[in-house]
């Protein structure tokens, strides 16, 4: 854990898809080890951001990106910063969990593979496995089931494996897409507390259309309209006293 | 409560209609296939042998074996796909996963659609202006493979781009997000959950190209050349050789008074060809899908 102040700071971060501008002259910052909610109507660019932040939007076809994104201080994109890298510190989880269809136990050492060149030692691999699923709390519920394939466990599993299998890369940043709009009310329950777990480690983006959700586990919020980042602040000083009134109408649910 | 009115009952009617309809439709399509199959081997019995396989046809082709036309179109075949199928199935891994859209790629995409759809007499006149005497190969197996080749790879590249179209875009996402490269992405993910797709592509490539008969008489098979028997390696790269597809057509237009059998044996061996094939790729299907690692 870096001792800055804020892990993600974008300035004047703009985003266009083909000719359509889905971000506007963002400036983001994000604190360092605290949960950010990133919320605002569908189509606001909330996902976009979040994909700026480890580059993999440039996976998504046509996108032109212009303004300054600095994680940890450094800015992403410098000549020297290896994707690779970047991705291994920023992780990503996604609305629909989307394990992998290999075995529990493949899934979390997925990653560890992809990054070293040499067979991995046995022994540290199943430990690896062992601590990611703890962290997250499933290895009661999987210790036996670690050959299973990944995509037989119930929703609210695969999305705690997908959380569990960022965590042998020992990520910096995590960056959460709706984490819980695919799982029921206990479900939720249980990866939001395993979220505020996880803050402290790790720093958290997530973004949600679920306000109680945000008022919940974030720290702080932002809030996003049409590509432009409207309001940013501490949850409690958003969601009392928003300073802006589209904030407001927003999160009386006036329209989105 | 619940009786049927006059409305359900006409719905009732129509619905096992239509079932009778459709399981009709069924049988008439797999009856012709029996019936050929039954036929063929029927018409074929009295000659069918391991001698019939391993013998040079001799009599002006009237009696005797089947061994050099057999042999030439398992090379064929063999040496066609192992061109075909690694560039097509790199190309389609090109345009599906790396290619951004452009005019270009769209240019390509309808080209392949395009020249999937290439009458193969066209193919055979290209391959004897391009292969035979353009690039100097003349007459041979080479030139027929690469012709073949040349026939079965649109078809190949279309089939393998819609297999690893299928393959949810969630599993790339995830990949991505733990930083591995493209390569590894496909090669970890997308190619494993493809496989079976790409495969059976191919494999229906493998009749077209034991089938066709004039893109090899055009580039490299002749109507007669015997071999040394018992030698799978009797044909040279650069010999011209027989083929199945050809043998079968000269026997029944060209050779007057062929025994019947005589003819419908070649027919069950070339589709004995094709079938080999087809299996042989089913169970490297079964093995790749098994570990969906590698
Ligand atoms: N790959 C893409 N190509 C073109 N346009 C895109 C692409 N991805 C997103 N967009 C557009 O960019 C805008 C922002 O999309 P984004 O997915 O970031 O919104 P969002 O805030 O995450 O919405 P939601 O709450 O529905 O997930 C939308 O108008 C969307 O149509
Ligand atoms: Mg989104």
């Amino acid at each position: 854990m870096s001792d800055l102040a804020y892990s993600i700071v974008t300035r004047d971060l703009s985003l266009w898809y083909g000719e359509f501008q889905a971000l506007r002259s963002v400036s983001f910052k994000a604190r360092n080890g605290l949960i950010t909610a990133l919320i605002g109507p569908s189509g606001c660019g909330k996902t976009t951001l979040l994909r700026c932040f480890n580059r993999v939007n440039e996976r998504y076809g046509n996108v032109t990106t212009t303004g300054e994104i600095r994680l940890l201080g450094k800015n992403i994109y410098d000549e020297d910063v290896s994707l690779i890298e970047l991705r291994k510190s920023v992780g990503m989880v996604f609305q629909r969990p989307n394990p992998l269809p290999l075995t529990v136990y493949e899934n979390i050492v997925f990653g560890l593979h992809i990054h070293s060149p040499a067979r991995l030692n046995a022994s540290a691999l199943d430990e690896a496995v062992e601590q990611a699923l703890t962290d997250v709390g499933l290895w009661m519920d999987l210790k036996d089931k670690q050959k299973s394939k990944a995509t037989s466990l119930s929703l609210d599993q695969q999305q705690k494996l997908c959380i569990a299998r960022l965590l042998p890369l020992k990520p910096e940043i995590i960056l959460m897409d709706e984490p819980c709009s695919a799982l029921d009310v206990e479900a939720t329950r249980q990866v939001e507390e395993l979220m505020l777990e996880l803050a402290g480690r790790y720093t958290i983006i997530i973004v949600t259309h679920n306000m109680a959700q945000a008022k919940r586990v974030s720290h702080e919020c932002a809030f996003m309209l049409m590509g432009e980042l409207i309001e940013h602040s501490r949850t409690e000083d958003l969601f009392i006293r928003p300073l802006d009134k589209r904030t407001a109408e927003y999160i009386e649910g006036r329209f989105g | 409560m619940f009786e049927a009115t006059d409305q359900t009952r006409r719905k009732q009617r129509q619905e096992s209609a239509i079932k009778y309809l459709l399981t009709t439709m069924t049988v008439i399509i797999v009856l012709p296939l029996l019936l050929i199959i039954f036929y063929l081997f029927y018409k074929a019995a009295p000659i069918l042998s391991l001698e019939f396989l391993l013998e040079n046809p001799i009599h002006g082709m009237r009696s005797g074996g089947i061994w050099a036309p057999l042999l030439g179109t398992i090379y064929l075949v063999l040496i066609s796909l192992l061109i075909a199928t690694p560039v097509g199935i790199f190309a389609a891994i090109y345009l599906n996963e790396y290619s951004r859209e452009s005019w270009m790629t769209r240019v390509i995409n309808l080209a392949v659609v395009n020249l999937a759809g290439v009458p193969s007499i066209v193919h055979a006149l290209f391959g004897l202006g391009a292969f035979v005497l353009f690039a100097g190969i003349g007459r041979s197996i080479l030139a027929a493979s690469l012709t073949l080749a040349i026939m079965t790879l649109p078809v190949i590249i279309a089939s393998t781009k819609e297999a690893l179209a299928a393959v949810p875009h969630s599993f790339r996402e995830a990949c991505w997000n733990v930083g591995a490269t493209r390569w590894q992405t496909i090669r970890n993910v997308v190619l494993p959950n493809s496989i079976s797709g790409i495969l059976t592509g191919v494999i229906l490539q493998v009749s077209r190209a034991a089938g066709e008969t004039a893109p090899v008489m055009f580039t490299g098979a002749v109507f007669f050349k015997a071999i040394q028997t018992g030698d799978p390696f009797a044909y040279g790269l650069l010999d011209q050789c027989m083929a199945l597809s050809m043998h079968l057509f000269t026997i029944s237009t060209q050779v007057p008074d062929v025994p019947d059998a005589l003819t419908y044996g070649t027919a069950v061996v070339l589709l004995g060809v094709v079938l080999l094939f087809n299996a042989l790729a089913i169970l490297l299907r079964i093995k790749l899908r098994g570990k969906k690692k590698w």
